[in-house]
């Protein structure tokens, strides 16, 4: 009986070498905070090191059955690793984060859709113009009603990058965004976008067909759609063409994600004319999900699994959709008119930040 | 009009001469020609040689639009709180200052009311001199308030961009604007309440993304740049050459972004007759 309180020699043996590999971890994550450029690489490789510890314990945990104190030690662990992650979150600057928002593995529009809206069905084209798959939208289901859903999409791999054009949309891809919303009010169904675009595409057809037109049209349009409207920023929020699809009745932004009116590299090489001053543009600019927040930009943020949605996108797109049915479900119980007033109200009151003085003579 | 360089020939040289000491010549940017800053004043600030629309401030814009030149000044004791505390190279509050002491307003906006041939208009008119005519949260707000004013009022609007778009400097606060606007152009436009954009040289961001291309009519100056990406950063993402006449005004009407191209000195005219155009039947019938 002894023997199911106390550990084997074993087992004790790798609990101890558990714990110094965490320690050593935590060590790695310590020394690489202010060491320029070297700490997300550092964070990626301790990430890595968290994830095999974690086959570890959970090995142990089914070793250790039913005996007590292992699982408490195991679990121990297991909180440290937690805790690790969460620091290392904690810890990034402005600009780690706005890499983490731009990570390679970070799930897209695209890859939330299809957790969490799994019947989803495309439309497309502008009808004027093309379709441009840089925005995707659809019809979809979303706990029991039925749901417009828009969103960017970067693509994954190079071809599909070349298809999606890296995420930056044409005029003529806010044009179908638009189409999709008033295709929405008209049958009187919610409308969720979801974001993650560097920018409106800076190209010369873009120019030539109206970029700008198709953008400020949108905004102008947006602010008085007719039905309940929740935009979220997953990655990037990248100024004008965030915003083209982003005049919402609520504004969410991921854990990870960022809202800015320009790249963090792009006001470095202009204010500094430097664009390696991107990590102190990223800082001024406070273009991270808690400034938004504060600045009342943002009104939720959607928390993330520790270390960042790409660790657990099945987690991070439950986060959402509890999130998304949270707000749709707030927004479905006001009448049309008070919908349209709040919305107004919203942006007439943000980013009041001018004080009255005398004027000059 | 008679200028120095045809029946003057000999002044030629000293004209130049004066540039450097007296600033009585200026040097038009397009023909290269040497101008006299006197008949550059007598002609709208327009070259007499080549039609060039010199860059004019915002209250010569709104002297030259409004009847008698006269016209109320409102909404001109906003300042900025500097909302991030930014600072680059230099820090924005002394940028604000400067910019300030410069051009004697609060920001980069001058909202008036005045009548244009009679009609009373509230304006909105741009000024480029100050912080390249970008749009922080004052500016948003200023023009905000003339949408607002010209809604409640039922008084046509009328707004000159000069901007080079959101000013970085309040991040992500300066972007709000747009939305800010756009809404309250969404509320005028329901009311049928009459807005004409004027796009003038430079005109481009966020500006032209949001209330500029959002006119009942969306007229331009010649020559204007007007766009949404800045030629340099187009060059660099494309990798080849920009068109001549890339972004000008008649670029854009082209490619059918523009109601029309309209001359400095008609300007008040079209404005005038569109006006007319745009008064509801009820209420020429009210009038009458
Ligand atoms: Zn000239």
């Amino acid at each position: 009986m002894a023997n199911e309180t106390e550990l084997s020699s074993q087992q004790s043996g790798m609990l101890s070498a558990l714990d110094f590999w965490i320690c050593a971890v935590e060590a790695v994550c310590h020394t690489a905070v202010g060491r320029e450029g070297s700490y997300m690489e550092a964070v990626s490789k301790a990430q890595d090191e968290l994830e095999r510890i974690e086959t570890q314990i959970q090995q142990l945990q089914t070793v250790a059955g039913d005996n007590q104190d292992a699982q408490k030690q195991l679990q121990v662990l297991h909180d440290r690793i937690e805790a690790l992650r969460r620091q290392m979150a904690g810890q990034l600057t402005p600009w780690e984060r706005t890499e983490l928002a731009r990570h390679a593995n970070r799930p897209y529009p695209l890859d939330y859709i299809e957790r969490i809206f799994p019947d989803f069905s495309e439309i497309h084209g502008d009808r004027s113009f093309g379709d441009d798959a840089a925005m995707v939208c659809g019809m979809a289901r979303f706990r029991g009603r039925e749901v417009l859903v828009l969103g960017t999409q970067k693509g994954r791999d190079t071809k599909q990058r070349v298809h999606r054009n890296f995420g930056q949309p044409n005029p003529e891809g806010y044009r179908k965004a638009l189409r999709a919303m008033k295709f929405a009010e008209k049958w009187r169904r919610p409308v969720i976008s979801l974001i993650d675009v560097v920018g409106a595409y800076p190209g010369l057809g873009a120019e030539e067909r109206g970029q700008a037109e198709a953008i400020a049209h949108n905004l102008r349009e947006m602010a008085r759609l007719q039905v309940p409207f929740v935009a979220v920023i997953t990655g990037e929020g990248g100024s004008g063409g965030a915003l083209a699809i982003a005049v919402a009745d609520r504004v969410l932004m991921m854990e990870n994600s960022i809202y800015s009116v320009i790249s963090p590299e792009g006001c470095a090489s202009i204010m500094w004319r430097d664009s390696t001053k991107k990590d102190i543009a990223a800082q001024a600019l406070r273009i991270t999900a808690k400034d938004n927040l504060e600045l009342g930009i943002c009104d939720e943020v959607i928390p993330e699994p520790a270390g960042g949605a790409h660790h657990d996108p099945d987690a991070a797109a439950n986060s959402l959709a509890d999130m998304l049915e949270k707000h749709l479900s707030e927004l479905e119980k006001l009448p049309t008119d008070a919908l349209l007033n709040a919305r107004y109200d919203k942006f007439r009151k943000m980013a009041q930040y001018f004080e009255v003085q005398t004027a000059p003579a | 009009m008679a200028w120095f360089k045809r029946e003057h020939g000999e002044l030629d040289t000293s004209g130049e001469k004066r540039v450097k000491t007296e600033g009585l010549w200026v040097k038009c940017d397009q023909c290269r020609q040497i101008i006299w800053k006197k008949d550059l004043d007598q002609n709208l600030h327009v070259c007499p040689k080549c039609d060039r629309h010199f860059r004019i401030d915002a209250r010569t814009r709104l002297s030259y639009l409004l009847d008698d030149g006269k016209y109320e000044v409102e909404d001109n004791n906003l300042v900025s709180t500097n909302p991030l505390q930014f600072t680059d190279l230099k820090a924005y509050s002394d940028r604000l200052k400067r910019s300030q002491q410069d051009t004697g307003l609060n920001d980069a906006v001058i909202n008036a009311r005045g009548t244009l041939d009679g009609k009373p208009v509230i304006v909105s008119a741009m000024e480029y001199s100050f912080i390249g005519g970008s749009m922080g949260a004052v500016v948003g707000e200023m023009i905000t308030r003339a949408v607002e004013k010209a809604t409640a009022g039922k008084l046509p609007l009328i707004v000159i961009s000069a901007s080079g778009g959101a000013r970085m400097m309040e991040g992500v606060i300066s972007l709000m604007q747009l939305a800010k606007i756009s809404a309250a152009l969404a509320r005028m436009d329901t009311a049928k309440v009459p807005y004409i954009s004027v796009m003038t040289d430079p005109t481009t961001g966020g500006t032209t993304a949001s209330f500029a291309m959002l006119g009942d009519l969306n007229i331009a100056e010649p020559g204007a740049l007007i766009g949404f990406a800045g030629p340099r950063v187009i060059e660099q993402t494309i990798r080849q050459k920009l068109p001549e006449g890339f972004q000008r005004s008649e670029f854009l009407l082209q490619h059918g972004m523009l109601d029309a191209v309209v001359h400095r000195r008609d300007l008040k005219s079209y404005i005038s007759r569109s006006l007319d155009f745009m008064k509801a039947p009820a209420d020429s019938v009210a009038s009458a």
